[in-house]
Formats: C-alpha cells, sequence, structure tokens
C-alpha cells in the first residue's frame, strides 16, 4: 500500500502568496510598486554617489530657451515650464509620493493600532475614551483636517507627513479594534491568560499578530490614499515645494501653462494614477489573498 | 423613530464640541502673531499689545475656546484678519456654492453608477463587466484634481464647449459652468457607486426570493427594479453618504482648479494669506456639515432598511452591518 504523501504545513504567508500569485492584476500591480521602489531607491543612490550633480544638473536646472517644448527624441517627456526634463523630474518625484505615503501610513498604522489594541482590549471606559476620541477626528473629513493641520503648522515636509499620518490614525484604530474584539474571547486567549501572560504580551503576541490581516490590507490601500493627499496637498501649495520635482506640485505649476503645453498637465498624473492603481489592485489582491471568504 | 433621531441628535452634541476644540487647537498653534497681521509691520509695540488684548490672545486657550464658542452659538465666527469682515457672512455667502457642487457630483456619481453597477452585477464576467470594472478601477486610482486638469485641456481649451473658470450667472451658464467641475468631483464617486452597486446586487441576485420572484412570471425588468434594486440600495446609501466627507477635501482641489467661488477655495485663499479666523470658520462649518450629513445618512438608512427601525421600536440594539 502507498502511504499518502505527507505536505509540509502551509504558513499563513506562503499559503496567502500562493493565493495571490493567481491573481494576475494584482501581481502586475506588485510588479509595477517594486519597479517604483527600485527607481526611488536608485534615484537617491545616485544622488548620494554623485553628491547631487544628477539632481542640479538634470532635475532641476533651467533652460528657458526650450521652455514648454513637446516630447522629443531628446526629452522623451518634453520640457516645463522652466525647461527641466519632464521624465528626470518624474523619476526623481518617485520617492516623495511613494516614501512619503508610506512612511505617514506606517505612523497611523503604529499609533492607531495600538490605540485600537488598546481600547478593543481593554473595553469599557479606555474603550469609550478612546474610541470617542476617533470619532471626532473621523468627523473632520480627512483632506480637511490635513489641510487645517499644514495650515496651522507651517508647509514642510515633516508637517505634510504629520499631517497625513493624524488624518489616518482612526481607520486604523477602528479596524484594529474590531478585529481584537472578535479575537479576545477566543479559547487560546484565555489559555495564555491562564498561563499567567501579561495584557501587553497577550497584545503584541496574540491578539495582534492575529488580526494582522485586515491591518495590512487597510494600510496597502492607505498608502494609495496618503500619496493622493500628498499631492493633492502639493498641489494646492501646501505640500512639497518647488523647485523639488513632486507630482502634485508639478500638476500645480502646470496649470498655469495649461494653453502652452500638454504634456506638463498629462504626463505628472500619469504618474499619480499608474502608482495609485499598482497600489490598488494589490490591496485588493492581498485582501482576497488573506481572507478568500471575502471574495464575491 | 422619533426617539432615534433625537437619539442621534443628543449623541452629535459631544462629537460637535470635540471638532470644533480640536480645530481651534491645531489653528491656535499657528506661528506669528495675529495682531502683527492685522495692523501690519509698521504699527508700535503699544498698539501690537492693545491689539492681542483686544483679540483675547493674552487669556489661555481654554478661556479663548469657550469664548468662542459662545460667539458661534450666536453665529458670529469673528473677524478676518485680512479685511475686517465677519468670516460668518462670508462662509453662508460661499456654502450654497459648495453644497451645488456637491449635489452635482453626487447626482453624476449616480447617474453613471448605479446603471453601471446594475449592468455589471447582471452580465458577471462578460466583456461589459470586466471593461467596467476596469473602468473604475482607474476612476478612483485618478487623482481628481487632474481629471479636472485634463477636462478643461480637453472640453474648455480645445474643443471650447465648456467654460473652465468661474460660476455662470442665470440658469443655463451657471448649469453650463458646473458641468466639469460636477464631473470633476462625481467621477471618483461614480467609480466606487459601480463597486458597490455591484457587489451589492451580486449579493441580492442569488438569493430565493428573486427566483420566487421570476417563478411568479413577474417581467425581468420588476424583478431588477422591485426585488433585486431595492434591498440593493442600502449598502449604496452608506457608501454615498461617506463619500461626502470625500466631496469636501476634493471640493477645496475641483474649486480652486475651477475658480469656483465655494467654502473650499475661500480656505485655501484663506491659508495662503494667513487669515486664521476665516480658515477656523470654514473648516468648522465644513466638520459640522459633514457630521450632519452622516446623521442624515444613518437616518436615511434606517427608513430604508425596515429591519433596522424595528430594532429600534423595542429597547435599543447595537446595528449590524454599519462598518466605516
Amino acid at each position: 500500500m502507498k502511504l499518502p504523501v505527507v505536505k509540509k504545513q502551509r504558513t499563513l504567508a506562503t499559503e496567502t502568496w500562493r493565493r495571490f500569485k493567481k491573481n494576475k492584476l494584482a501581481l502586475t500591480g506588485m510588479i509595477v510598486l517594486s519597479s517604483l521602489v527600485l527607481i526611488a531607491l536608485s534615484t537617491i543612490v545616485i544622488d548620494l554617489a554623485t553628491d547631487n550633480a544628477v539632481y542640479n544638473n538634470y532635475v532641476i536646472k533651467q533652460n528657458l530657451r526650450m521652455r514648454l517644448q513637446g516630447p522629443s527624441k531628446d526629452h522623451i517627456f518634453g520640457l516645463d515650464e522652466f525647461g527641466r526634463d519632464i521624465f528626470m523630474r518624474m523619476i526623481w518625484a518617485v520617492r516623495y509620493s511613494l516614501f512619503m505615503g508610506t512612511i505617514a501610513i506606517a505612523l497611523s498604522t503604529i499609533a492607531g493600532g495600538l490605540l485600537g489594541a488598546i481600547a478593543g482590549y481593554y473595553g469599557k471606559v479606555t474603550d469609550n475614551a478612546i474610541m470617542r476620541f476617533m470619532d471626532v477626528l473621523l468627523a473632520i473629513p480627512s483632506m480637511l483636517l490635513a489641510t487645517a493641520i499644514v495650515a496651522a503648522l507651517g508647509t514642510s515636509l515633516t508637517n505634510v507627513l504629520i499631517a497625513i499620518a493624524i488624518s489616518y490614525v482612526p481607520t486604523f484604530a477602528r479596524t484594529v479594534r474590531a478585529s481584537v474584539l472578535t479575537i479576545k474571547d477566543q479559547e487560546f486567549i484565555e489559555a495564555a491568560r491562564a498561563m499567567g501572560a501579561s495584557d501587553s504580551r497577550i497584545i503584541f503576541k496574540y491578539i495582534l499578530p492575529n488580526s494582522m490581516a485586515p491591518l495590512i490590507v487597510q494600510a496597502t490601500l492607505g498608502v494609495a490614499g496618503a500619496i493622493l493627499s500628498i499631492a493633492g496637498l502639493s498641489f494646492l501649495g501646501l505640500g512639497i515645494q518647488p523647485p523639488t520635482p513632486e507630482w502634485g506640485s508639478m500638476l500645480s505649476s502646470a496649470r498655469a501653462y495649461i494653453r502652452e503645453g500638454w504634456h506638463i498637465t498629462v504626463i505628472p498624473g500619469l504618474g499619480i494614477m499608474i502608482t495609485i492603481l499598482a497600489l490598488n489592485v494589490m490591496g485588493d489582491g492581498l485582501r482576497d489573498a488573506l481572507d478568500p471568504r471575502l471574495k464575491n | 423613530m422619533g426617539k432615534y433621531i433625537l437619539r442621534r441628535l443628543v449623541m452629535m452634541i459631544p462629537v460637535l464640541f470635540g471638532v470644533t476644540f480640536i480645530v481651534f487647537f491645531i489653528m491656535s498653534l499657528t506661528p506669528g502673531d495675529p495682531a502683527a497681521i492685522i495692523l501690519g509691520d509698521q504699527a508700535s509695540g503699544e498698539a501690537l499689545a492693545l491689539k492681542r488684548i483686544e483679540l483675547g490672545l493674552d487669556k489661555p486657550l481654554l478661556v479663548r475656546y469657550a469664548t468662542y464658542m459662545g460667539n458661534l452659538l450666536r453665529g458670529d465666527l469673528g473677524l478676518s484678519y485680512r479685511n475686517q469682515i465677519p468670516v460668518a457672512g462670508q462662509v453662508w455667502d460661499k456654502f450654497p456654492n459648495t453644497a451645488m457642487l456637491a449635489v452635482a457630483g453626487i447626482i453624476v456619481a449616480l447617474i453613471i453608477g448605479i446603471p453601471v453597477g446594475i449592468l455589471s452585477a447582471k452580465k458577471q464576467y462578460t466583456f461589459m463587466d470586466n471593461s467596467s470594472m476596469v473602468l473604475s478601477l482607474v476612476g478612483v486610482s485618478m487623482p481628481n484634481f487632474w481629471l479636472g486638469l485634463l477636462l478643461s485641456l480637453l472640453f474648455a481649451l480645445k474643443l471650447g464647449w465648456l467654460p473652465s473658470q468661474g460660476m455662470g450667472q442665470g440658469f443655463f451658464p451657471l448649469l453650463r459652468s458646473l458641468v466639469l467641475p460636477a464631473l470633476t468631483l462625481g467621477t471618483g464617486v461614480a467609480a466606487t457607486v459601480v463597486r458597490m452597486t455591484r457587489s451589492s446586487m451580486l449579493e441580492v441576485i442569488r438569493q430565493d426570493y428573486i427566483a420566487t420572484a421570476r417563478a411568479k412570471g413577474i417581467t425581468e425588468k420588476q424583478v431588477t427594479n422591485k426585488h433585486m434594486l431595492k434591498n440593493a440600495l442600502i449598502p449604496i446609501v452608506t457608501a454615498v453618504g461617506l463619500q461626502f466627507g470625500h466631496l469636501l477635501g476634493g471640493a477645496m482641489l475641483t474649486e480652486t482648479i475651477f475658480s469656483w467661488p465655494g467654502l473650499g477655495r475661500l480656505m485655501v485663499d484663506s491659508i495662503t494669506s494667513k487669515d486664521i479666523p476665516m480658515v477656523l470658520g470654514s473648516v468648522i462649518f465644513m466638520a459640522v456639515m459633514f457630521s450632519f450629513v452622516n446623521l442624515l445618512v444613518d437616518i436615511l438608512y434606517a427608513f430604508l432598511d425596515p429591519r433596522i427601525k424595528s430594532q429600534y421600536g423595542g429597547p435599543a440594539k447595537r446595528r449590524k452591518g454599519v462598518v466605516a
């Protein structure tokens, strides 16, 4: 008699990956995103290696005689209102959108996650105090809250980060609280408590790892939202300031020259859209892969 | 039902106090001396000191907040730093324009979103469904200010069909000037509505009572409109309501692009000129409006879903299914 082949037990990560890679759209999103991360990292390396020479000579160098020239062989995306190469600016702008969006969401995931876990775990007064505060923050539309914070604190990279991070905290607090509530009464938590585990050990070791799935999905989609907010703030002149290349601020300055060259309006927006699209399809794919029951 | 509305209204009071306090606190962090902004660089130290006392800046934050709230409840939002006109008047002046834009945006979203969503669900996995899903993904991923620029590039500058700046006077000019901003604001929401409608229709479509309805021999149109859509509508209402906040945020960008004289643009202009009372007033106003719209959505939701209404007939229970 042939014995059945014993399969190695799959972890959640390998199981998720197995399902995720079947989704071609999500996989494409991931590839696009990885390439963007690679681009961003290589521009940083280039800046460090050449002591900003490339940045100074190609990204922010003005050439007024050639201003607003359309796409050509030498400049595939054309030149902007100061005669700067749009292709180079697009490439150098990737890092701001991608990394600032990621950092902002990382901050709010940590803050919101902790608040949500504490609220859900302890319940009662603690829960009420934290969640009513979150309700208040949620009652202000996030873009409005971010704008108000930047308006008060002034426009700088850090302030934009803080503004966007704060405006996303309630979303994560709610997500984590909801999953903590479903987990905390399960038997393995009771077992841990019976064995004398402390509250913080239970939260960090047992509850949070088990409520990761919705958090990861929410964070991926959150980065997309954060990138849009950063671009929006920059478009209003409240985010990243010129001459630093950033997609939103490139669009903002293109607005004045919309009659003179279509390419300066179309191209930066395409950059934003492709990034957001990649994040969205990846987020959707992750959700389906992490929890197949949600798929319809 | 009346009890439910009353309860929700009472619950809103602390939230509104919280919202106003947070916004007040944030704006109080603004660096720079308001007295100097009002009086200019030439003012003497004495005049500045007097102005600061007049503005109440010598008092602690909580006292200033209490004064502000006292005035707010009487409909007074203070004076603009820039031109000393009452903020409340300005805000009331601009609000109808923003509301009009938001409503037009929602209408665009519903006109596009619901029919496309229904068709997608009824013809699931066909070419039509797949392409509308791809388009709606593109729609949610597109920054709305970029869409606004593209629309004005095409329809205003290249084709010259519609105005790209300002608000028209008179009915038809107004309608014409509303088209591009409303499309800009509504497209992103439309994409969300398509996805919501599709998934909630799909949930309904496989229910037994739909088979029963068909077996009774009523027309497919009636099945769709009466049996499917009515039940599928509930989550759509919530989704649209929740989008209202996005619309207010998006209104800032859309109004800036199209020079639409609304609250968002007032706010952006005031930020640029460091007119704190104006920023404070418009943010508070928008946040309060947002809270009211959310309340309205919840009430509408209770009307649409008899199960929720009946819950409030007996002892108040937690409602299911409302997850933000």
